[in-house]
Order: structure tokens, then C-alpha cells, then sequence
């Protein structure tokens, strides 16, 4: 029901798109168009899906609302099929073809690098949702998903002072957030006194399935009398058969205590969480947090979807985060105009739903709070730590020898993504 | 037929290439005009081009199409079955990823004069030996024609002299290019793992990002596609190409003739890598982004599905696949997101099993009904 | 089944509960001046702060400080919204029968939304956990003692050393006394005695915990300059005596793992491949839509469990001959539908078959989902058959290894010993000969593919204890399963077997050398290079033609 509900949206979507399309130019000028580049078929569409329901419901909430600037907004989606080639021909023709003023999308990091310098030619506005690597930061572009420091640095630190763990494994699938990340912890690490011969790491392909080498050697590392924890950006579907050897070879989570920064409420949905239990995720937001604005959102959702089964994710906060920060935006500058939205963006607030405001800043990266949980049977997290404040994103790491004296700003006078504070230079062209 | 007079004379009987090669030099001719020349001398009648975002489209389809020649070269005339010709393609293109990655210097987000942006925040500290070279265009041109090449020329001196035919050879073409594939999404390769080569700025000092810029390669495109054509053409017409054509049908007669059956199949997979590598290299500055998905053993079988339904043993055949899946691919990616599947799927059943020689098949059968029903009028 | 396992705590827990409420006014008539003190003090939001009121409960020695603190462990102890109280839940239905802490009298029924769970953290939990070992330790019962110690195994402290001293005065059970001097042993090598921690030293050495272990490495730690920090040149000797063995023990038995890892590798590529080596080997058919038909059967064992969620144990037995069926008709369907039409054109099979395979997972996602579905394991399959702390290997790889010897021997059986098979094999060899013969070769084939397509499915049972259950789940195996038919030689059972196990041992005695990357690819490329010099596997047989013309 809920599905077919959800492909009768999606074709509507389309159609409405298409013939809008096809109407011209004329009632181009009446609307804004809100562009949507989300994977809905391939390996990526597990995720990317509801990214682009969710984007579908702010719209709708927003035109019941009025819209923005007296004109109602209206969604052009499009499938770039998880092939990253075809992000950057989606993103080309959604800014040429459609002309679209923002489009909301990507998840994976290459899809992102593969649309930058399209979006940056054509001088569009993308709002990406997905906790990523950072070393980053485009005029064109605005974070709403976590930095490293957002959500590796805080969830180290609660395993160092919390639960005193002592030696660590880093353990991640063999693509660029998970490299990255690592070595922003590790560099972290051992900043903080941790040997080297306390750090393991370990990477495996996509889709790994056979864990039991890698397990046993966790189990070895882990059991020499010092406390161990395991820092894990294992990509989605690997995960599944990781946790079940981890469980079978008896490694309870209270013994080795997995933290993982890409296992949320929308993954935890499709497995059996019982061998997970307890294990850690690390975000800036859970469906759990009891809060009226978290509240009012999954009813919404809820509503939007037509089933009281469906969960929230943070890139689902992420998103509406961001929709909330341009609807804002565009307000304040009277335009949808590239330029004098991304002015216009930074400093913006909106509330996040587990509490506090995020504030959009002038690297074009968020300030929210971090949240840690533990993983339940019923497939929630819940909360067990959490900062007190909220944490402004690092677009450059600190911890990386390269980017330790980068930063960016993206307002007058530096105006720059990779500015040097050393040499007080532009690395941009 | 006032027509063969711009075909060289071995064409003078190909009427689908003839037909092919005039529309392609059409259509490059108006982007030409319309996009490059119209908008040069009069600045304000542009309304009339055609949108970037269609140019870069049809340059990609025509390597593409390219990379189908290729394969239909090895397969439609020799009847070696290659699984891995994707891992060729993906090879030139990673070698034009290389050098485009050379040509932006110091502009990358750290401004390390010498490395990639991968490389600097992975720490890497020097460029490894086997990207040395690529700074140069004439070695970059020079290699993305040699690595596929070599490739080619190992694997095949391996396996045409141990006599592995058939499904064996598809399997073992499946086994490399799979083997690649998770080479290539390693990190220490250093060709940037997963999110391979991207973030291009210019080539040969004119950005890619200029229109005119993307309407010399659309154009190029065409031009290679143009000589593939014309070049494979000229193969299997020749000698080299009937004696080919007698090994896909008859092996050991040929070999019991005297022919030197390996060294035969040999030359024609290494020129097919070629083609298909020389197809990678002009399709990575079009889309923007090489990476080891390219070299995924689906891809390879993809492209025998477009050779497929075109049409094999024609080699516009192959063109037209090319052109048609990928149209489909990408109207239904759009159109039909979460049902484009079922239709492709579909599509490669019926063709395979009602269509086996494909679309170009269907329209000689059209013909010779006509051309009989003609006869049958002349009898009657 | 951690479900029932579950269920029956649950059941232990309301006993427990009603005979404290049956002593109830015995103990409301002492003084619970302490217990309502700390109480309250359970529900601050700091960790540190709850470890410390925990640690102060697990002091008081009555029995209500247990009962609270166990459940706190199993999350039943709650919070009233309105009044801050504290009390321990029992869920009733829909609604919550709440319990008072003091005393465990009923105290009513409420909704979920009045009250709030304390929560709990890993650190909080293992402590508790490691204080009802202590209490437990010289429990009469001897299960709860092994766990108890078990426990404490983990994580012992020095403060111990006094209630394991005395617990194994106390014990009779020998192997439980053998624990007790190991744990007594870690405690005292960090003893001031130089005599007391020689003999801790010697009896580390004889185990191979891994934690005795770590402490010799403790021991033998070196400073900056290389020298080691440890002054005592006896303990300095004896403790690298003691590693020496320790090691070489270990190393004999990480070998038998590795080798039990590969085998266990081998045993699934075999379940995988075991299926296409009658379809390819047997019929010369290319079947691209074999990782489907193995994911068909994966989705089997999800719909047999959604049909029976009461016995997951039994849904796994009932899912393989279902699977069989279900993936068999599948089979049989492709065979009559699109394969009967393109033998002899063994590449033009391998075309279509792709198309079939995008269709089967489409299908997936469109009446499914295009989500993971959630698959579980039964008790029986879980945890791991213990040899020693360094030795332990799970239930569930046994179980498919057994099962993948299984499958091969019936399917061998039935190709050597039925009319059938030997209608199966006077095609593979002869197909006019057989026709001539007045074999129906068109019904051999339906059924030959049939029987091919189930024991895919029947491989998908397996395979959905071990991964994920997806759309995807066939393209993760139809690459290897391919290297394995022509690794092992085509139409050779045999054949499959050796080559599956094969590249299992050698993929797992790659790995910790070269990563699990780089020994896939290894393998790849030696397979590559063997079928140049044995283009026919490794045990070529003659028959039907399947290497194409």
C-alpha cells in the first residue's frame, strides 16, 4: 500500500514535472523549482529514497504555507540511478534544462565530488544532507550532514572518557570517508597519548561478507586485559554479517563496544537487531529524542507516507534542516538568486528536533549538537550521551597535516574555501 | 550513387555505414554551426543551440557507440565473447583521468603543486613512479592506446595459445576486469580508490568547462567514432578480416588450412582494446569522473547486450545498440524510475530470443520481403 | 531464538518476583532506609554518578538490591513521569504493570507514556553485570558459578582476590577450581611476593587465556631505551618462557582456525556454485540468474519465517525444502520459457539470462522491498563451539559446512544411483544417442534445470544465516561461483567440491597477509593463469560440448 502510495507520488512527481516542463516558460516564472538528485534505483536507492520523500514533504508543507516570495514551489525529480557518472548529467540537465534554483541531493561522497564541478560551472545551490569526510567546502554548496569533528571526534571522545577504552580498532570499508575519517582519529589518537601499537585498523571491500578472520583478530586484539572499542565506518550492507560474527564468536557489546557512524534508524529497520544490541551510533540526531519539534516531524512524516511503521534518520533532520535554512533564506534576500541566497544563508538559524538552534555558518557547515546512543532491540537508539552545546563543523581537520591551517569563509573580505591562515592566501583559483 | 564518391572504396557496399557515418557528420556539422560558429559571429541569435547538457550527452553516447564497435569487432567477427571489454574502455579512461588530474597543478583544494588532492589529505608524500609521464599529452595519448593494448596482448597470447574458447574466455575476460575493479577501488593504488579520478580543469590549457571547449571534443567523438567505423570496416573487409571470419566459423578447418589461428585472433582483440580504450579516454572529460565502477563485469555485459541488440557482425549495428539502450536508459531513468528495470530487463529477453540479429536483422528481413515481394511482381 | 531464551528469563523473572512478593511483608517490616536513599539516586542522567549509586546498592546485602540491579541490567526498571518515582515494570500487553523497588508490591497498571526508562550504558551495565558476579560467585547452583566467573574472568580486579581465594577453598568442581587458580593467578602476578607471582607466572603460562597473555606482556614491558622495566631477572626469564609456550600454542591454534575459516569459506562458495555446475556443467547452460534463484531462496526463508514467527528454529528446516520448490519452479520456468529456445548458443543463453536476473530482482524490490529484510537465526545457530579461550568456532559455520557435505552427497547420489541422473548423464554425454534411446531429453532438461535452480535456493537457506537477505545478495556470489564450476572443471561434482574448498583454504591463508582485498584478487589472477595451462579444470571430463564451437 504504503509503497505503491509512495510510486503513485513519485510518477505524479514526474508527470507534473514533465508537463510543467512542457507548459514552457511562462509558468516557469511563477514557480521556484526545487531540483531532486537522489538515487531511486540501484544500490544507493535503500537510502536515497526517503531523502527524496523527505524533500517532497517539505515542499508540500511549504506551499500549504504560502510558498516563497508569493509563488508556489514545485519539485523535479530525478533518478540518477546510484551511477555517478549520471549525477553530473542529472545535475546538468536539472540547472540547464529544468532550471531548477536549489536542488536537494547525493548521498555517497563520489557522487558529490562528481557533481562539484558541474554545480560550481553553472553556479548552482546544492544541499548536501549526509554526514561526510569534510576537506571540503564549495561557494556552491552547504553541509547539513555532520564533519568529522561532528561526529568521529565527539564519539571518540566518549569512549575515551566515558566507557575508558584503551585500545582501539579502526575498522572501515575501503572508500574515502572511511580513510579519511581514520586518520583524522588516528592522528587524534595519538595526539592524546594512545600508542600505536593500541590502534588497529583494518579496511574491506564493499559488501564484505566474510568476517570471521577479521573478527577473530578483533577478538585477539581485544581481549589482552585492556579495555578495546571499535571505531567502525563500515558501509551499510557490510554490516549486517559483521555484527552477526561478532555475536556468534560471543563478543557481547559489552566486551567490545562497536560505535558506528553510518548505522541509523533506516538500516537498523531492514535487519535483525538483536545481535546489535547495545552496540553505539554516533549522530546529531536520533528518532528517539523526546522533543515536541521531533515529535511533530515524525507525525508529519508519518502522515506524508502513509504508514506509522516508517522511522527518521539524521539525514532525514539533515535535509529538513537545510529546506527550513533556504525557505529561510530566500525570505531574507527576496531572491532565489545563487548568489544572494548563499549571502543570505549564512547565519541562519532553525531549530533542531532534538533541541538548541543550528546555525548555518560562514564555512557553509552547521553547528549542532552531537548525540551518542545505544542501539535497542526494537531497532531505536537511545540516547546516552550528548554534547552540551552544539559543535560548529570543521570543513578542514585540524588533525590532518595538509588541511591543519586551512579554513574557509565564505563572507567578504576572505570569501575563500580554502584559505591558508599561515601564508593568508587563497588556494582557489 | 553520387554518395560513395566521399567513401573510400571498400565502403562503396556498407549502406548502413554509409547512412550512419553521413548522419553522424550532420549532426556534427550542425553543433558546429549552431553551437560554435552562429553563436561567434552573431551573439544574440543563440536561442537556437543546442543545450550543453545535449552535447556532452551525445559526445558520451558516441564513445559509447565506439566502445560497441569495439566489441563487435572481437565478437561479431571473431567469436571471442569478451566480458571484460568495459575494463579496456575503463583503462583509457583512467589514463586521460591521470593526465587531466596532472594538467590542474597547483590549483587543487590544498594547492600542492604535484599531487592530487586525494594523494595530499592520504598523506601520500611523492607521486608513485606510474603516474610519471602523464604530464605529457603525446604520453598520455601514447598510453592510453599502449595499457589497454598490453593488456590485451598478454591476456591473449595466453589464452588464444592455450586454445581457451567460448564461455571459458567470457568467464576469464569476467575474472580480469573483476579483478581490476577491486584493484582499482583500493586506496593504495593511489588512482584515488572508490571515488577514482574527478575535478577536472582543462585540457591541453583550454578549460573544459568552456562550451567551445566540449563542442572540440563532442566533435572529436565523432571523429573517432568516424574512423573506429571506418578502420574496422576496412579490417574486416580485408584479408586479415575474412580469414577472421572463417575462424569464428570454423576454427579447426582454418587451423588445419595453416593458418596461424592465435596469431589471427590476437591482433584483432589488441586493436579491439584500443578502440575501446581510445572510447574511455574521450568519454572521462565528457562526464567529468573516472572511477573503478567502470570496470564492474555488469558494465561488460551491458555492452554485449547493446551489441546484441543492434545487431552483431554489422557493426553499425553495434552504433545503433549503443544508441537505443542508452536512450532508453536514460528517458526511463527519468520517466520511469522505479519500473526501469522490468523494461530492460524485458528488452534484452525478447531481443535475444526473437531478434537474433538484432534491429539491423529486423530491417533486412523488412528489405528482402519488400525486394521478394518485387520479385514476386516482376514474376507475376 | 534469543526470543525464547528471552522469554523464559522473563518467566524466571515473574517467579522470582512472586516469591518476593510472597516474603514481601517480611521484608517491608526491616528497614529499607538505605534502599530508599539510593534509589532515587538511579535516575540521575550522569554515568559516573549512577556507577557510583550501583556500586553503594550492590554493597547492601539483601536480596532487593539484586532484584533492583538486575533489572536495571534487563531494562525494566523505570521512572514515573509525574512524581520522579522509581519502579520496576512488567509489560502486560499494551500497558505496564509497575512494581515498587522497595518491596515489589503492586503498585498499578499504567501507559507507556507516564513512565520513562532509566537508562542504561555499556560501562553501567558490564559493572553491574561484574557485581552480581561477585555476589554469585560461590552461588550452591554450579551454572550460575561458571557464568559468575566467567564474568570475572573478564574484567578481575585485586579487591577480589580474597572472595576467589575463599570460593575456591569452597568448590568442588574441577574444572571450575582450574579457573578459579587462573583467575587468582592474573591477580597475583601483579603481587608483591617475587615467589607469589613465580607461580602466578607458571600457571599463566600453562593457559592460553588471552588475558594471561596480555599480562606477561604486562610484565615484560621495555621502556624507551629497549631495557625492560621490570628489575627481577627470575620473573624476567619465566615470564618469557611462559610467552614462549603460550605463543607457540597460539599460533598452532590460529592455524587450525584459519584453516576451519577456509573450509567454512569453501563450504559456502560450494552451496553457491554446487547449483550451477549441473546447470553449466551439466548442460552447458551460462545462467546468469543463478545468484538470483540462490536470493529467491534467501527470500524463502523470510516468508517461512513471517508464516511461522511462533518457531524461528523450525522455519529454518521447513525453509529448505521450500526453498528447493520455490527457486525449482523458477527454474524450470526460465528453462521452458526462454532457455529451451537457445541451446547450442550457450552465449546467447548467457544474454538472456542477465535479462532474467535484472527482472528477478526487480521483482524483489517491487513486492518486497527494495530494503534488507530482516532474517533471524535460530538459538541453535548461534554462538560457538568453545575448544579452549583461544579456540572457539561458530555453530552456524558448522552447520553449513555440514549441510554444503550434504547437499553434495545427495545430489551426487541422485545423479549416480537414480534413473534420473543417469537420464541426466546419457544427455550430458550423447544427447541424439539419448534421444535414440528414447530418453525425453526435452523433460531431462526442464527437470536437470530445475534441480540445478533449487539447490541454489537451497544454498540461499544457508546463505541467509551468514549475510544480508537483499535484492543484491545474488550478485555478491554469481562471480565466484563461476570461478568455482571452471576452477573445478565443468561437469565434475567432484570437481566443484575440490575447487570450492581449495580457494576457501587459499583465500583465508591469503588474507591476514595480504588483506582480504588483495587475496581476492590474488586468487582471481592464479585462476586466470590456471585455466591457460588446464583449460578444462582440474579434473576435465568428456561430454556434451559446453565450451561453445
Amino acid at each position: 500500500m504504503v509503497r505503491k502510495s509512495l510510486r503513485k507520488l513519485a510518477l505524479a512527481a514526474v508527470v507534473t514535472a514533465s508537463t510543467l516542463t512542457l507548459a514552457g516558460a511562462a509558468w516557469a516564472a511563477d514557480t521556484i523549482k526545487v531540483g531532486v538528485l537522489h538515487s531511486l534505483s540501484g544500490t544507493m536507492a535503500i537510502s536515497e529514497t526517503t531523502l527524496k520523500d523527505t524533500v517532497l514533504m517539505m515542499i508540500e508543507e511549504q506551499n500549504k504555507k504560502g510558498g516563497l516570495l508569493g509563488k508556489q514551489l514545485e519539485a523535479v525529480v530525478v533518478d540518477p540511478a546510484s551511477n555517478w557518472p549520471l549525477f553530473a548529467e542529472k545535475t546538468r540537465e536539472l540547472i540547464e534544462k529544468e532550471k531548477v534554483d536549489v536542488i536537494f541531493g547525493c548521498w555517497t561522497s563520489v557522487s558529490r565530488k562528481s557533481v562539484l564541478p558541474v554545480i560550481e560551472e553553472l553556479n548552482g545551490l546544492l544541499f548536501y544532507p549526509v554526514q561526510y569526510e569534510g576537506e571540503e567546502s564549495s561557494k556552491n554548496v552547504f553541509y547539513t550532514g555532520a564533519a568529522p569533528n561532528q561526529q568521529a571526534i565527539p564519539a571518540v571522545d566518549y569512549l575515551m572518557n566515558d566507557l575508558e577504552v584503551k585500545r582501539w580498532v579502526l575498522a572501515g570499508t575501503d572508500y574515502v570517508y572511511p580513510r579519511t575519517t581514520n586518520k583524522i582519529l588516528e592522528a587524534y589518537l595519538i595526539a592524546k597519548g594512545v600508542k600505536k601499537e593500541d590502534i588497529m585498523i583494518n579496511y574491506t571491500p564493499f559488501g564484505h561478507s566474510d568476517w570471521q578472520s577479521i573478527v577473530s583478530d578483533i577478538k585477539k586484539f581485544g581481549s589482552q586485559g585492556k579495555k578495546t572499542a571499535v571505531v567502525s565506518t563500515i558501509n551499510g550492507d557490510a554490516n549486517v554479517p559483521f555484527y552477526k560474527e561478532l555475536g556468534n564468536q560471543n563478543i557481547s557489546s559489552e566486551d567490545i563496544p562497536v560505535i558506528a557512524f553510518s548505522v541509523g534508524e533506516e538500516e537498523l529497520s531492514g535487519i535483525d537487531t538483536k545481535p546489535l544490541v547495545g552496540h553505539l551510533a554516533a549522530w546529531n540526531y536520533f528518532m528517539s529524542v523526546e522533543n515536541p519539534e521531533n515529535e511533530a516531524f515524525i507525525k508529519k512524516w508519518q502522515a506524508f507516507i502513509k504508514s506509522d511503521k516508517r522511522v527518521t534518520n539524521d539525514p532525514m533532520e539533515a535535509t529538513y534542516i537545510g529546506f527550513e535554512m533556504w525557505a529561510k533564506a530566500v525570505a531574507k534576500a527576496k531572491s532565489v538568486e545563487t548568489d544572494a541566497v548563499e549571502q543570505a544563508m549564512i547565519g541562519v538559524e532553525v531549530a533542531n528536533l532534538t533541541g538548541g538552534m543550528a546555525v548555518m555558518n560562514k564555512n557553509h557547515h552547521l553547528s549542532k549538537p552531537v548525540l551518542i546512543g545505544e542501539i535497542q532491540d526494537d531497532g531505536q537508539i537511545e540516547t546516552v550521551w550528548s554534547t552540551e552545546s552544539t559543535v560548529a563543523g570543521d570543513a578542514w581537520s585540524d588533525f590532518l597535516p595538509s588541511s591543519k591551517d586551512l579554513i574557509s569563509d565564505w563572507t567578504a573580505p576572505i570569501k575563500c574555501g580554502n584559505y591558508n591562515t599561515k601564508t593568508k592566501k587563497c588556494l582557489a583559483k | 550513387m553520387i554518395i560513395n564518391y566521399f567513401f573510400p572504396q571498400f565502403m562503396h557496399k556498407d549502406t548502413g555505414g554509409k547512412i550512419l557515418l553521413s548522419l553522424l557528420a550532420l549532426v556534427t556539422i550542425m553543433v558546429i554551426i549552431f553551437n560554435f560558429l552562429i553563436p561567434l559571429l552573431l551573439p544574440e541569435a543563440s536561442s537556437w543551440h543546442m543545450p550543453t547538457y545535449m552535447v556532452t550527452l551525445l559526445g558520451k553516447y558516441l564513445c559509447l557507440a565506439l566502445l560497441a564497435i569495439a566489441l563487435d569487432l572481437v565478437w561479431g567477427y571473431c567469436g571471442i565473447l569478451s566480458l571484460g571489454h568495459a575494463a579496456f574502455f575503463a583503462l583509457g579512461g583512467y589514463a586521460m583521468g591521470m593526465y587531466l588530474m596532472r594538467q590542474i597543478g597547483d590549483r587543487g583544494v590544498y594547492g600542492d603543486p604535484v599531487l592530487p588532492d586525494f594523494m595530499v589529505f592520504l598523506n601520500w608524500s611523492e607521486l608513485p613512479w606510474y603516474w610519471y609521464g602523464f604530464e605529457s599529452f603525446a604520453f598520455t595519448a601514447l598510453m592510453i592506446l599502449l595499457v589497454p593494448g598490453l593488456l590485451a596482448y598478454v591476456f591473449g597470447w595466453m589464452t588464444f595459445r592455450s586454445r581457451v574458447t567460448g564461455v571459458y574466455l567470457s568467464i576469464m575476460t569476467q575474472a580480469l576486469t573483476y579483478a581490476l575493479m577491486l584493484a582499482f577501488f583500493r586506496n593504495e593504488m593511489g588512482l584515488g580508490g572508490n571515488n577514482g579520478l574527478t575535478d577536472f580543469k582543462d585540457i591541453l590549457g583550454f578549460s573544459l568547462q568552456s562550451d567551445s571547449t566540449r563542442i572540440v571534443i563532442f566533435s572529436l567523438s565523432a571523429a573517432a567514432l568516424a574512423m573506429g567505423y571506418i578502420a574496422s570496416r576496412f579490417i574486416v573487409e580485408s584479408k586479415l578480416g575474412k580469414t577472421v571470419v572463417a575462424i569464428r566459423d570454423a576454427e579447426l578447418r582454418t587451423r588445419f588450412i595453416g593458418y596461424k589461428v592465435e596469431n589471427f585472433k590476437l591482433w584483432i582483440f589488441v586493436f579491439s582494446a584500443m578502440l575501446a580504450g581510445v572510447a574511455g579516454a574521450l568519454y572521462v572529460p565528457q562526464v567529468g569522473i573516472i572511477n573503478p565502477g567502470e570496470f564492474s563485469p555488469l558494465n561488460s555485459i551491458e555492452l554485449a547486450i547493446w551489441v546484441a541488440i543492434g545487431g552483431r557482425g554489422t557493426l553499425f549495428g553495434a552504433v545503433i545498440g549503443a544508441l537505443i539502450v542508452n536512450y532508453a536508459k536514460t528517458y526511463f531513468t527519468g520517466a520511469l524510475p522505479e519500473l526501469w528495470l522490468f523494461a530492460l530487463g524485458t528488452l534484452f529477453i525478447v531481443s535475444t530470443l526473437y531478434l537474433p540479429k538484432g534491429v539491423v536483422g529486423l530491417f533486412e528481413r523488412f528489405q528482402n520481403r519488400t525486394e521478394n515481394n518485387k520479385l514476386e511482381e516482376k514474376t507475376a | 531464538m534469543k526470543f525464547i531464551s528471552q522469554k523464559n528469563n522473563l518467566g524466571l523473572h515473574l517467579i522470582y518476583i512472586i516469591l518476593c512478593l510472597i516474603f514481601a511483608t517480611n521484608v517491608s517490616a526491616e528497614n529499607n532506609a538505605d534502599l530508599e536513599k539510593l534509589i532515587p539516586q538511579l535516575q540521575v542522567k550522569n554515568f559516573k554518578k549512577k556507577i557510583a549509586s550501583v556500586k553503594q546498592l550492590a554493597e547492601i546485602n539483601k536480596p532487593q538490591s539484586i532484584t533492583i540491579l538486575e533489572a536495571l541490567l534487563d531494562s525494566r526498571l523505570y521512572y514515573q513521569k509525574a512524581d520522579k518515582s522509581v519502579v520496576i515494570i512488567q509489560k502486560k500487553d499494551h500497558k505496564y504493570e509497575i512494581f515498587s523497588p522497595l518491596d515489589n508490591t503492586k503498585i498499578g497498571l499504567v501507559e507507556k507514556k507516564t513512565i520513562k526508562k532509566i537508562t542504561t550504558n555499556n560501562k553501567l551495565r558490564k559493572t553491574i553485570r561484574t557485581l552480581l558476579a561477585q555476589k554469585k560467585i560461590s552461588h550452591t547452583e554450579l551454572n550460575i558459578r561458571q557464568a559468575a566467573l566467567k564474568e570475572i574472568l573478564t574484567s578481575s580486579d585485586a579487591s577480589l582476590l580474597p572472595v576467589l581465594q575463599q570460593a575456591k577453598k569452597n568448590e568442588s568442581d574441577e574444572s571450575q577450581k582450574d579457573l578459579l587458580t587462573l583467575a587468582i593467578a592474573l591477580i597475583e602476578v601483579d603481587s608483591k611476593d617475587n615467589s607469589i607471582r613465580l607461580s602466578a607466572i607458571k600457571i599463566l603460562g600453562n593457559s592460553v587465556f588471552p588475558r594471561a597473555k596480555g599480562k606477561l606482556e604486562q610484565v615484560l614491558l621495555t621502556n624507551d631505551q629497549g631495557s625492560f622495566i621490570e628489575q627481577d631477572k627470575d620473573i624476567i626469564t619465566a615470564s618469557q618462557k611462559a610467552l614462549k609456550r603460550i605463543n607457540s600454542k597460539l599460533s598452532l591454534f590460529s592455524n587450525l582456525e584459519t584453516l576451519f575459516f577456509g573450509l567454512s569459506l569453501g563450504s559456502v562458495l560450494l552451496l553457491a556454485a554446487i547449483g550451477l555446475s549441473i546447470t553449466f556443467g551439466v548442460m552447458g547452460v551460462i545462467n546468469m540468474a543463478h545468484g538470483e534463484l540462490i536470493m529467491l531462496g534467501a527470500y524463502t526463508t523470510y516468508l517461512v519465517q513471517q508464516a511461522m514467527p511462533n518457531d524461528i528454529g523450525l522455519s529454518l528446516i521447513v525453509a529448505i525444502p521450500a526453498a528447493f520448490i520455490v527457486s525449482g519452479l523458477f527454474g524450470i520456468a526460465i528453462e521452458r520459457g526462454v532457455i529451451r529456445h537457445l541451446y547450442g548458443r550457450p552465449l546467447e543463453t548467457l544474454l538472456a539470462t542477465f535479462g532474467i536476473s535484472l527482472l528477478l530482482q526487480q521483482m524483489v524490490r517491487t513486492l518486497i522491498s527494495a530494503q534488507n529484510v530482516p532474517v533471524i537465526t535460530p538459538s541453535w545457530l548461534s554462538g560457538s563451539l568453545v575448544f579452549n579461550p583461544a579456540f572457539a568456532i561458530t555453530y552456524n559455520r558448522i552447520y553449513i559446512f555440514f549441510f554444503a557435505l550434504m547437499v553434495f552427497a545427495l545430489l551426487m547420489l541422485i545423479l549416480k544411483k537414480t534413473s534420473l541422473g543417469l537420464q541426466v548423464r546419457a544427455v550430458a554425454k550423447n544427447r541424439s544417442m539419448a534421444t535414440a534411446m528414447g530418453i525425453k531429453t526435452q523433460w531431462v532438461d526442464s527437470l536437470t534445470f530445475g534441480l540445478g535452480s533449487g539447490v541454489a535456493g537451497v544454498a540461499g537457506v544457508a546463505l541467509s544465516q551468514l549475510t544480508n537477505v537483499g535484492p543484491n545478495l545474488g550478485q555478491a556470489y554469481i562471480i565466484d561461483s563461476f570461478m568455482v564450476v571452471v576452477f573445478g572443471g565443468v561437469e565434475n561434482l567432484w570437481g566443484t567440491l575440490v575447487a570450492a574448498m581449495t580457494l576457501g583454504i587459499t583465500n583465508k591463508f591469503l588474507e591476514p597477509w595480504v588483506g582480504a582485498v588483495m587475496s581476492k584478487i590474488i586468487v582471481l589472477i592464479f585462476l586466470i593463469i590456471f585455466i591457460q595451462k588446464r583449460p578444462n579444470g582440474l579434473f576435465p571430463q568428456k561430454g556434451r560440448s559446453s565450451g561453445g564451437h
